[in-house]
């Protein structure tokens, strides 16, 4: 009877096309992020994050119609993430059908951002994006910071601190990326998830690291997350997000099914 | 005869996603507006009343707008429609924002899951409440028509409602403890959950809303 534990798939939109390759056996145009959304919704996807990763600020407003498109036809929750730097910004993809945006960089940089931008439009709108990388040597005490720009820039900022001040300024949930583990398929951070889920009171995202169904078990059941987002094992049709519902359920885990 | 549906719009949140979801379902003849014209709400054949946010910025909009009359009106006499923040404000009081009083359609208070009561329980639930819960059907209701018992449905929320009249109660779903989820009576029902957002049973629950003549 319990609340469910959310799978999240995760789209890379480049200029409105989804990117990184998504491969579906019997849809046409794979990288229509409509049909890949509505793909994933029909698999019983809990939720859609759209990453915006066009590199020129001109193209950004290409993301705030493929949020419209999507809106229109996908009735799941959906979040955006990616340039997210203003107010405006924020009310742009609201408006434009988005639930939920992550903010990244810009928290970093500004606390205050997402102090005021929960303020405006609530605490449930705002996702606050953490990107971490262990950084305690062999034998000593675990210990990761906040790093910017892809996991190049260090912020001397202590995550799990960094967590609990971003939910005292206003986050409704943290996604959380190890860039440690992002891109390598060899699993979460395990320690990482678990350490800013129970120093936390919002749900926590896990996400980085994802290769194959256990993974994503071992998020909720070690790493305590509440949700866990993955791109790859779902872009490449390794695993419907229907397979790895199930997959986790029979590991005991509360699903939707 | 086209009728219009209404969503009323405050100011509080995306209506984008509610407008949508109803578009998706509505009867041919049919039309989903979204609307902050008293004189709009009070002619549309259907209401729906959303929000999401904060109850204190909620109804300083609703007055600032001048709607609160017009949306009391509709919960009244037409098929009228609830959702998250808009079916806690039909409340008399809500304890957010060290206490706002509400629009008072129903006795009762809307109150913070955060309280004594949920933390002595020794579990840590995560606030808000984010994500797919089920929802037990207290009453039979049109509004619940194809939708099977303990469906799941989508939720963002840290606040309740706690009516005292318990025979509006219309759904409850587990979170620490059990609360109120739906609450119905005569030409009203209002969710906690979005049904906007909670993919096919959600679009279900509104395709009945569209369908209902507001009796029970």
């Amino acid at each position: 009877m319990a609340l469910a534990k959310r799978i999240i798939p995760c789209l890379d939109v480049d200029n409105g096309r989804v990117v990184k390759g998504v491969q579906f056996v019997d849809i046409r145009d794979a990288g229509d992020p409509v049909e890949v959304a509505r793909r994933y919704d029909a698999e019983g996807a809990d939720e859609i994050t759209f990453l915006d990763i066009t590199a020129s600020s001109d193209d950004r407003e290409t993301i705030v119609h493929v949020v419209e498109k999507v809106a229109n036809e996908v009735f799941i929750p959906l979040t955006v993430g990616g340039g997210i730097r203003t107010i405006d910004d924020v009310r742009r993809m609201l408006n434009a059908g988005a639930d939920k945006v992550a903010i990244n960089t810009a928290a970093v940089f500004n606390p205050e951002f997402v102090r005021e931008a929960s303020d405006i439009v609530g605490s449930q709108c705002i996702v606050v994006a953490i990107d971490a990388k262990q950084v305690s040597g062999e034998g000593e005490p675990l210990r990761w910071e906040i790093f910017t720009h892809g996991g190049r820039k260090p912020t001397g900022l202590d995550a799990i601190k960094w967590a609990m001040k971003m939910v005292e300024y206003g986050a409704g949930e943290i996604l959380l990326t190890s860039m440690d583990r992002d891109g390598t398929k060899i699993g979460f951070d395990l320690p990482l998830t678990r350490a800013i889920s129970e120093a936390v009171s919002v749900p926590v995202i896990a996400s980085g690291g994802v290769g194959n169904l256990d993974h994503l078990a071992d998020g909720v059941i070690e790493g305590k997350a509440d949700a866990v987002l993955a791109a790859s094992i779902f872009h490449f049709a390794e695993y419907t997000v229907q397979e790895a519902k199930q997959h986790m359920a029979d590991r005991g885990i509360e699903m939707r099914l | 005869m086209s009728s219009t549906i209404a969503v009323v719009d405050y100011g509080m949140g995306n209506l984008r996603s509610v407008s949508k979801a109803l578009e998706h379902v509505v009867l041919d003849n049919q039309r989903v507006i979204i609307s902050s014209d008293a004189q709009e709400i009070a002619d549309a054949e259907r209401v729906v009343f959303p929000g999401q946010g904060a109850a204190r910025a909620c109804m300083q909009h609703l007055q600032e707008l001048d709607l609160n009359e017009v949306v009391l009106q509709a919960a009244r006499e037409k098929p009228f429609l609830g959702i998250c923040m808009g079916m806690q404000v039909l409340m008399a009081h809500s304890e957010e924002n060290q206490g706002v009083d509400c629009m008072n359609l129903y006795a009762g208070e809307v109150r913070a899951f955060a309280d004594a009561a949920l933390k002595s329980q020794m579990q840590s639930l995560k606030i808000p409440h984010m994500g797919w819960s089920m929802v037990s059907q207290k009453q039979a209701h049109p509004l619940w028509q194809d939708i099977q018992e303990n469906s799941r449905f989508y939720f963002v929320h840290s606040y309740y409602v706690a009516p005292e009249d318990t025979a509006l109660v219309a759904g409850t779903t587990e979170y620490g403890i059990e609360f109120v989820s739906a609450i119905a009576r005569k030409n009203v029902f209002a969710a906690q959950f979005h049904p906007e957002k909670s993919a096919h049973d959600g679009l279900q629950l509104l395709k009945n809303f569209c369908r209902w003549d507001g009796q029970v």
